[in-house]
């Protein structure tokens, strides 16, 4: 089962989250509060909320999703359950980076296994790993919405479009 | 190519929408003239102009938003605006958010006033960021310069109105894009489609009455309002007037997103529009309107078929997204298939049994004869779980995974028998490489199926099983 990513791991005891306000940063927390006011719910704002928790702390772990359940006074599982349905969520580590390249019938028809294998050259990772030296986390996307500039990859947040092998070893070169 | 209307700003370079910009177009004229009037007349025009749903269905507009109830009902109601765009091959909805995020909230804020809805949602997919972006930074202009706000004077109410748009953002799952898994989502749950009844329009968001358009739908609203509904049918077919939004990608020399009168033959778009399939190399088939669409071989192609609602529909297809996936003569039909086969795999919601279960099934089989591995039944097989799946589950999705292997069957049938017997792709492509790093399993995109596990661990209890799901996926190698 190699590739695979590990089913997370629970932590040995339930960390005691009291003030959700002390665990995030005060810019994130000022996001929280603001996406708050945009519905009639508080539980609306689950989604968002988890992937500011996740640009701040990379991934989720057992404690976000217990402050994040504090901050909008839900039960830790109805956290946990829509962390584990979306896959964005990262639920271990992952790199500094991620790159997700589209694996679909656009991106397929135009070259994203060249693609796949130069990270494979490059810097020794196949889909769902991550370097050894914790740089960047490969994982493989569904459709993209880039089909007419296929191949494409997303690298956090920014699209990558037109892409040839070559360029994959220049793009990840300017990554810190 | 006729006249544009929902890339004519676009076109122009160094139009970067900024709300001066768009203004200077001429912009929000529409709204004006739309706030001019009463929410029902604005219905009313949509309702005539004949404009269908672009994102998916090709449910007529003005229809749907009758659905709502009558202005006496004191319930809050919503527009919930869809930007999921997830449907492979689909890829036109950005570029207007992107590129012209004001033309996009116009038409928002007519639509959300014209079903009189206390605030618009626009659901934007997690990896458009730049989508989010945009439409963010429009919304705060809009505000600034007094266009949108929770009091806005309608004259032809008499009567000060919300006009409110907010945007939302998903986190990679596909099925956000059926409605009613979408309100879910926004309502900070897992995206698990509702039975219907009760339809939005009774009862959508937060319970409240609500509509779910698409981005590109909306955006045919103002010119509808400012140039009227004898100009729109002017364009397209009288079953399917106006212009669409064609993604064209694969096997063509000029893969791009076009705009283009609906009823055009897609042999002319192949050729004409996105400079012909590549290479010098002959077609060989098409998905016509994003994957759920299914295939058609070039017969069908050749034989004139246009782009329409109506013309897919008599091929057991639909225009869905209206977006073309070229093949060159070149591609194996099997490998395309297998493909989709997992897409929907990782994509069910898992609530009914026919689609979860259906949905693992195909992917398996197609798997397995791709791999040169195909028992001699297995097209039987294949055609009675499509069989299985079809109408009979909560959402489309079952429906949309079964399609394009029962197109790909009726249409390739010898490509699948000649895999099974020869072992082999016929084609020459090698056997797939299912290397040990597991690229083509799907252990590093599921997140979604092992929550059982997920929960027992979240309570500190160990889970023997755990995993062993994911271990049944596995393709046979
Ligand atoms: C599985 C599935 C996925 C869908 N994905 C999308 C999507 O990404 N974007 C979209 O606009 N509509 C999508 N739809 C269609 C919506 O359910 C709905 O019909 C549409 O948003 C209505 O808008 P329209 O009437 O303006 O077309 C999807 C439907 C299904 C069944
Ligand atoms: S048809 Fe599939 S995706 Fe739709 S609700 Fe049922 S299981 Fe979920
Ligand atoms: S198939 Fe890769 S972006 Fe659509």
């Amino acid at each position: 089962m190699s590739g695979g990513l590990p089913i997370p791991k629970p932590a040995a005891a339930a960390p005691n989250v009291k003030d959700p306000r002390a665990c995030f940063s005060k810019e994130t927390i000022a996001r929280f509060d603001a996406q708050v006011k945009q519905y009639p719910t508080t539980r609306s704002a689950l989604i968002p909320i988890l992937h500011y928790a996740q640009e701040e702390k990379g991934w989720i772990s057992r404690e976000t999703i217990e402050m994040v359940a504090v901050y909008l006074k839900l039960a830790p599982i109805q956290v946990w359950e829509v962390a584990t349905f979306y896959p964005m969520f990262h639920l271990q580590p992952v790199g500094r980076h991620v790159a997700w390249v589209c694996r679909n019938i656009s991106c397929d028809l135009r070259g994203c296994n060249e693609i796949i294998d130069a990270f494979h050259k490059k810097c020794g990772v196949a889909p769902g790993q991550t370097t050894a030296d914790g740089k960047l986390t490969l994982r493989l996307a569904e459709c993209l919405g880039g089909c007419a500039q296929a191949p494409v990859m997303d690298i956090d947040g920014t699209y990558y479009e037109n892409l040839t092998p070559e360029q994959v070893g220049s793009i990840l070169d300017r990554l810190k | 190519m006729g006249e544009l209307y929902l890339f004519n700003r676009i076109q122009k370079p160094g139009y970067r929408g900024t709300l001066a910009e768009y203004a200077a177009e001429g912009g929000y004229a529409a709204l004006r003239k739309a706030l001019a009037m009463t929410p029902e007349e604005v219905v009313a025009i949509v309702k005539d102009s004949g404009l269908r749903g672009r994102g998916g269905a090709g449910f007529p507009t003005g229809f749907k938003w009758t659905f709502m109830p009558k202005p006496n009902d004191p319930r809050a109601r919503y527009l919930a605006v869809n930007a999921d765009e997830s449907e492979p091959g689909t890829c036109k909805d950005r570029i207007l958010m992107e590129r012209d995020p004001h033309f996009v909230l116009e038409g928002i804020l007519i639509s959300a006033y014209a079903i009189r809805a206390k605030a618009a949602y626009i659901y934007i997919r997690g990896e458009y960021r730049a989508s989010k972006i945009a439409m963010d930074s429009a919304i705060a202009e809009a505000r600034a310069a007094g266009i949108i706000n929770e009091k806005i004077m309608a004259p032809g109410l008499g009567a000060e109105v919300p006009l409110l748009a907010y945007t939302h953002v998903g986190a990679g799952a596909y099925i956000c894009g059926e409605e009613t898994a979408l309100m879910e989502s926004l309502e900070g749950k897992r995206g698990q489609p509702r039975p219907k009844p009760p339809f939005p329009a009774n009862f959508g968001l937060w319970g409240m009455p609500t509509t779910v358009n698409n981005i590109e739908t909306l955006a045919n609203v103002p010119p509808i309002i400012t140039k009227g509904v004898a100009w729109y049918q002017t364009m397209g077919t009288k079953p399917s007037p106006g212009n669409f939004l064609c993604g064209v990608s694969g096997d063509v020399n000029k893969p791009g997103v076009y705009e283009l009168p609906l009823g055009i033959p897609i042999k002319s778009i192949i050729n004409d529009v996105a400079g012909g399939v590549w290479k010098g190399r002959a077609l060989k088939g098409i998905i016509p309107g994003g994957s759920s669409s299914g295939f058609l071989p070039k017969s069908i192609v050749d034989g004139g078929i246009a782009m329409d609602h109506d013309s897919l529909k008599n091929q057991g297809s639909f225009i869905g997204t209206a977006s073309v996936v070229v093949f060159d003569e070149t591609r194996c039909i099997v490998r395309a298939v297998k493909i989709l086969c997992q897409f929907y795999h990782h994509e069910t919601c898992g609530q009914c049994t026919q689609c979860r279960e259906g949905c693992a099934w195909l992917d398996q089989i197609i798997c397995r004869i791709e791999n040169g591995d195909g028992r001699e039944d297995d097209i039987t097989t294949l055609l009675a779980l499509c069989d299985g799946m079809r109408g009979k589950t909560i959402c489309a999705l079952s429906d949309a995974a079964a399609i394009p292997v029962q197109l790909a069957l009726q249409h390739f049938r010898a490509e699948f028998e000649e895999h099974i017997r020869s072992k082999r792709c016929p084609l020459g492509n090698p056997k797939m490489e299912f290397h040990t790093d597991g690229r083509h399993s799907h252990d590093h995109l599921h997140n979604t199926q092992t929550v059982h596990t997920d929960v027992l661990t979240l309570h500190g209890i160990e889970n023997p099983e755990a995993g062993r799901y994911r271990e049944t996926m596995r393709h046979p190698s």
